[in-house]
């Protein structure tokens, strides 16, 4: 390896200190845990629009943990962090604005 | 003016990164970041069918939820085994780093082919598209084959979306059996086009999918043998960061496409 290489590699195991395996573990099974109430949920026959809020909601949850401890975002600096959610919050809420005309569709479709 | 950006009496020839890590890492976040819009695309085509569409069909039975839940679990497991295969290349440990990444594309592989038998099963039973070829000596007069028909915004976002992640899911574990053995995963690469191809019969789109695993094997060849290099642990990091992403696409993908359109009885 170069010198670069080297130098690159003893960074990634300093900045992977934070993380302890049980700690993985730990996210695993929360992650384990919530598909299982997800599936549970989807057997209890609830109103579409209630269980797809508390779907996303566990979604998000999720989303959470993955960016957060397995993706080590919650362990770089402030800026990486705002930025790249930031942007990416952005991007995907602007999006939505094509929903309004699926609603429209459907409230005056033709006949 | 390159003088005011980097003084001449600088400890390091180069600026310290702004976002606190190496380039590489930056890259794959940034391509991260374009790759989730693409996903997110999808997402909200499907969802724009599913508001627009009053009788939305909900034809998933238990059986493809039970199956769609454990390659959720191997995926999620393919998770847990990578970051596992990061910190073992952080701790310079190469046995374990190898192991760990063995088992991320063994759950991943465990994905792609649950995933293969659920749309081979779904096609054989009427859900298709109209670029699939028609699957001989089957039913189609079946509840999916009237999906297909009355609502065929159903199966078109079904199967660009899952296959949308199908691919990804492949492509990475190609990524990591690169990191993982380099050169020495080029013959296993070809012997699992060859298997993909020939054991698949001709009317199946994964008779022709199978030649993605062909062309990542040639570039994966071009890159390997132009570039040869030792992968670091920034190498598995990053390889580990595409990784995650696949497995976090999924989770929106699960309850939208699969559990919010279960069968309940």
């Amino acid at each position: 390896m170069d010198p670069v290489q080297i130098a690159i590699a003893e960074r990634v195991r300093v900045q992977h200190q934070h993380h302890t395996k049980p700690q993985f573990f730990w996210v695993w099974g929360a992650l384990l845990v919530m598909t299982a109430i997800e599936v549970y949920l989807t057997y209890q026959n609830m109103e579409p629009v209630r269980m797809l809020t508390i779907l996303m909601g566990l979604s998000l949850i999720k989303a959470g943990l993955i960016i957060a401890y397995f993706m080590h975002l919650k362990f770089e600096v402030s800026r990486m962090k705002w930025l790249t959610m930031c942007a990416l919050v952005t991007c995907l809420a602007l999006m939505m604005i094509f929903f309004p005309d699926a609603v429209r569709i459907l409230t005056m479709a033709v006949k | 003016m390159a003088d005011h950006v980097v003084p001449q009496d600088a400890p390091s020839i180069y600026e310290p990164s702004l976002f606190g890590t190496y380039s590489k890492k930056i890259g794959m976040w940034l391509f991260l970041l374009s790759d989730s819009l693409t996903f997110g695309a999808l997402l909200y085509a499907y969802s724009y069918g599913r508001i627009s569409t009053t009788n939305w069909p909900t034809p998933f039975h238990s059986e493809s939820i039970v199956n769609a839940t454990i390659m959720t679990a191997f995926l999620l497991t393919s998770s847990l085994t990578m970051v596992l295969a990061v910190r073992a290349s952080a701790d310079r440990q190469p046995k374990a780093q190898l192991l760990w990444l063995l088992a991320t594309m063994l759950c991943g592989t465990g994905f792609i082919v649950l995933h293969g038998r659920e749309w081979t099963k779904l096609i054989a039973e009427g859900l298709t598209l109209p670029l699939f070829p028609a699957v001989p000596g089957h039913e189609t007069a079946s509840e999916f084959a009237n999906v297909s028909k009355t609502v065929p915004q159903f199966a078109s976002t079904f199967f660009g979306l899952t296959g949308m992640h199908m691919l990804h899911v492949t492509l990475g574990v190609v990524y990591l059996g690169v990191v993982a053995l380099r050169r020495k995963f080029i013959p296993i690469l070809l012997v699992c086009w060859l298997v993909a191809w020939l054991a698949t019969p001709s009317y199946s789109p994964f008779h022709y999918g199978a030649h993605v695993l062909l062309a990542a094997a040639v570039v994966c060849s071009v890159i390997l043998w132009l570039k040869p290099k030792v992968y670091d642990s920034s190498d598995v990091e990053v390889a580990g960061l595409y990784w995650h992403f696949v497995d976090l696409v999924w989770m929106f993908i699960f309850p939208l496409v699969y559990l919010m359109s279960a069968k309940i009885l």
